[in-house]
């Protein structure tokens, strides 16, 4: 009689807000190598220096009733205060900052130029053959704007990870 | 929104306030004694000498000495499971940690409050690749609750206090508390226990008066229902499984209960069906799988419980209370899950059902135990008997007869034997029985039997063990001699690694591949090697004998090595990845045609 949610995968962007504490990172990221859950994108920093309060955001895509359990074996570590599904608790925005090295000259050069202008990426370092783009947005932007500058000479990206946080008036914590 | 974080003694020391400071080892006791620890079970090394030595100055905490860390750990959640306590380990680094992993494991799956010490090299060598270093709290991060490596002699006393309402609150469990050698003498502030709450750490206990009330109209609307009991209402203590015989009487509905829940409702009650899973009763499983409301309290859908998922109790509604909340919804979805204790869930229960004034559907009860007594009269753990071979069923009926009045512990090993003694020793109360239901530790019934023993000095303890598993910590004999504690160990001595035997024969075409042990010690004599004392039976008729020969023995350990039928079989048994309905009652029945392709990958 039980239904059974429906199996399909679904990505979603996870809050996790904890004491930074030695080993704490290595608790979260074991807990998902350990039971086989997907990380997609993590980063972590600290975001209150006086309480010893951490912030990490987590992107995993699973079935929902994995995405569950994350939450709840997230809320079971110690050092966690609190766990936030941001994608299931309503609207929420999420960002990635990529920095783009790109190596051109001539016309690929000046294209380059171009389309970061369109994308409103910033262009942060420059050298007569280089430029080096540093680029803000989801996910998929990110993804789009390295699809397009790829021809145009791209050799090497680094991207910072998503970070997120719910829209509207309410802090999580 | 985050409860606001009450400061805990951070204030920095002002000269106003007299902090008289004593060094990290002493903290340590001191510690241990405000917490009301009376034993502590450990091996001394390098790294913890210095607790060690303050543990010569003084006389509140004992110490027990085993032979090997992993009897340590043993011991201590024997200690913890029989008293409720939280048990306590003191190790040293290195080697002496990584012996303590397998117990840390153990304790964790089994939901067992241990606070284990380890120490370690001191600080400034932390990195080095020192003597007798490893990463103690990297190599038991998964195995713990949690764990602490203690740097600051200042937080020590903080720390072992957190460590212990780790443990005990909440879904119980292990914690270590890592400590370098430097700070076992550096002088640091000692704070009580009064003084430390713990910042983030404080579980839900209370549940849901909605949910709870919820759960109970269908409680008692149901007309199949059953009480599915697990190792959550021992955790929670007696008074839980007082509320459980309660409401369990009010119903008038079935209990069964997991291995780790044996006791919480007394198996003397005609309402119990004895445990569940793969190994059993044919009642309990069936009407799992044909119950309408399954009321899941304090267990957790383990695999050995449910057998094939997608064909679990098909058509019942689920409530499914437990104290840790990725437990629900982990494996089998339900309708009406509960957070909390289950004490506390059944009480409230009993309230509204009073409240509300609620009474079972008795035609439709009635006819659901007459159901269930059908499947009774199967009596499928019955047994070809034998006057000539000690049936290992009939070794443990033997021993159930002949203790019966007498207040007995019984802690297992793995294997046959361990599921035979489910099935065959009855236990009427809690924490009676001590058993490795999660991990599947051999070796752990000796060590804590130990625990047991020194918890409930001049109590029967007796372990149930396969000559197999009780070598794999033997050694704990010389602990059990030098302490005089007359544990029994009951040796179902069938030559085999039982239960592999039995897989290899129902499931691996008769291929006995490394199980049979071609060099078995002569167990009396090891016994009396040890300065224990060493009986054995080799026929029926020898048996009561030596059981009452075993029951005497009061001032040292004693094995009991019992030749029994090499090929017996334990039964009832669901072949891996079939469903309950699917069980099979003894050896006329097939068992490889039985086992899908898939049940071969299960264990």
């Amino acid at each position: 009689m039980t239904d059974q949610i429906p199996q399909v995968i679904q990505r979603h962007v996870f809050s996790v807000i904890v004491d930074d504490e030695a080993g704490v990172l290595a608790r979260v990221v074991g807990l998902f190598s350990g039971r086989g859950y997907n990380i997609d994108s993590l980063t972590v920093a600290n975001v209150n220096k006086e309480q010893g309060i951490s912030r990490i955001t987590i992107v995993s895509s699973a079935v929902p009733q994995i995405l569950e359990q994350i939450e709840a074996q997230l809320n079971r570590l110690v050092p966690v205060r609190k766990v936030v599904d941001l994608t299931s608790t309503g609207p929420m925005l999420e960002r990635e900052t990529a920095l783009l090295k790109v190596n051109s000259t001539g016309e690929k050069r000046i294209e380059a130029l171009r389309i970061a202008d369109v994308f409103h990426a910033k262009t942060i370092d420059a050298t007569l053959q280089s430029f080096i783009f540093e680029f803000s947005g989801t996910n998929e932007e990110i993804n789009n704007f390295v699809e397009l500058i790829t021809p145009l000479g791209l050799i090497e990206v680094v991207r910072s990870g998503v970070v997120g946080i719910a829209r509207g008036s309410k802090a999580i914590f | 929104m985050l409860q606001p974080i009450p400061k805990v003694q951070d204030e920095p020391h002002t000269d106003k306030r007299v902090v008289s400071k004593i060094n990290g080892a002493d903290i340590l006791v001191k510690a241990l004694r405000d917490q009301g620890v009376d034993t502590v079970f450990g091996y001394p090394g390098g790294a913890v000498l210095p607790i060690y030595d303050a543990i010569f100055k003084q006389n509140d905490i004992r110490h027990i000495l085993v032979r090997q860390e992993g009897g340590a750990v043993h011991a201590a959640e024997g200690y913890a499971r029989s008293t409720g306590k939280v048990g306590v380990v003191l190790v040293t680094s290195g080697p002496g940690a990584t012996n303590a992993v397998t117990g840390l494991a153990d304790a964790l799956l089994d939901s067992i409050p241990v606070v284990c010490f380890t120490g370690q090299v001191p600080t400034h060598l932390i990195g080095n690749d020192a003597f007798q270093e490893c990463d103690t709290t990297g190599i038991t991060r998964p195995c713990t609750k949690h764990n602490y490596l203690v740097k600051d002699a200042d937080k020590l006393a903080r720390t072992i206090h957190e460590a212990f309402h780790v443990a005990r609150s909440g879904r119980p469990g292990p914690v270590v508390i890592d400590i370098p050698k430097d700070v076992q003498l550096t002088p640091g502030e000692y704070v009580s226990p009064a003084q430390v709450t713990h910042k983030t750490y404080q579980p839900k206990t209370m549940p849901e008066l909605d949910a709870i009330e919820r759960a109970v109209e269908l409680i008692a609307d149901a007309q199949r229902p059953i009480f599915y009991t697990g190792g959550g209402i021992i955790n929670s203590g007696s008074k839980a499984s007082e509320s459980l015989r309660k409401f369990a009487r009010m119903t008038g509905y079935p209990v069964t209960s997991t291995l780790m829940g044996l006791g919480a409702y007394p198996a003397s009650d005609p309402q119990f069906l004895g445990m569940l899973g793969m190994h059993g009763t044919y009642e309990a499983n069936l009407a799992m799988h044909g119950c309408d409301v399954m009321i899941n309290l304090g267990a957790r859908f383990d695999d050995r419980v449910t057998g094939k998922l997608s064909e679990f109790s098909p058509n019942s509604k689920k409530i499914h209370v437990d104290i840790d909340a990725s437990s629900i919804n982990k494996t089998i979805v339900v309708d009406i899950p509960i957070v909390g204790d289950v004490g506390v869930a059944i009480e409230q229960m009993i309230k509204v059902w009073e409240k509300k004034k609620h009474s079972a559907n008795k035609a439709a009860l009635a006819k659901w135990w007459a159901q269930i007594n059908e499947w009774r009269a199967k009596k499928c753990l019955a047994y070809k008997k034998s006057d000539t071979i000690i049936k290992p069923q009939y070794a443990l009926e033997r021993l159930r007869d002949l203790t019966k009045g007498v207040e007995t512990f019984i802690t297992t090993e793995v294997g046959q034997h361990q599921m035979w003694a489910a099935q065959f020793l009855h236990f009427d109360e809690p924490n009676h029985w001590m058993t490795s239901g999660g991990l599947g530790t051999m070796g752990y019934g000796l060590p804590a039997a130990i625990g047991v023993q020194l918890a409930h000095p001049g109590k029967l303890v007796i372990d149930v063990a396969g000559e197999a598993s009780i070598l794999m910590n033997i050694q704990e004999m010389s602990t059990a001699v030098q302490y005089r504690l007359p544990v029994k160990i009951f040796i179902l001595n069938n030559q085999w690694m039982g239960m592999v035997r039995q897989w290899q024969e129902l499931i691996h075409g008769g291929r006995y591949s490394e199980s049979y042990t071609a060099a078995l010690p002569d167990f009396v004599k090891l016994a009396e090697a040890f300065g224990g004392v060493g009986l054995r039976a080799k026929t029926p008729a020898e048996l009561d004998g030596v059981i009452k020969q075993m029951m005497a023995v009061n001032d040292r350990p004693c094995i009991v090595d019992v030749c029994v039928d090499e090929k017996e079989n334990c039964y009832p048994m669901i072949p891996s990845g079939r469903a309950h309905n699917e069980m099979i009652l003894n050896s006329d029945q097939d068992i490889s045609s039985k086992t899908p392709d898939e049940g071969l990958v299960l264990v």
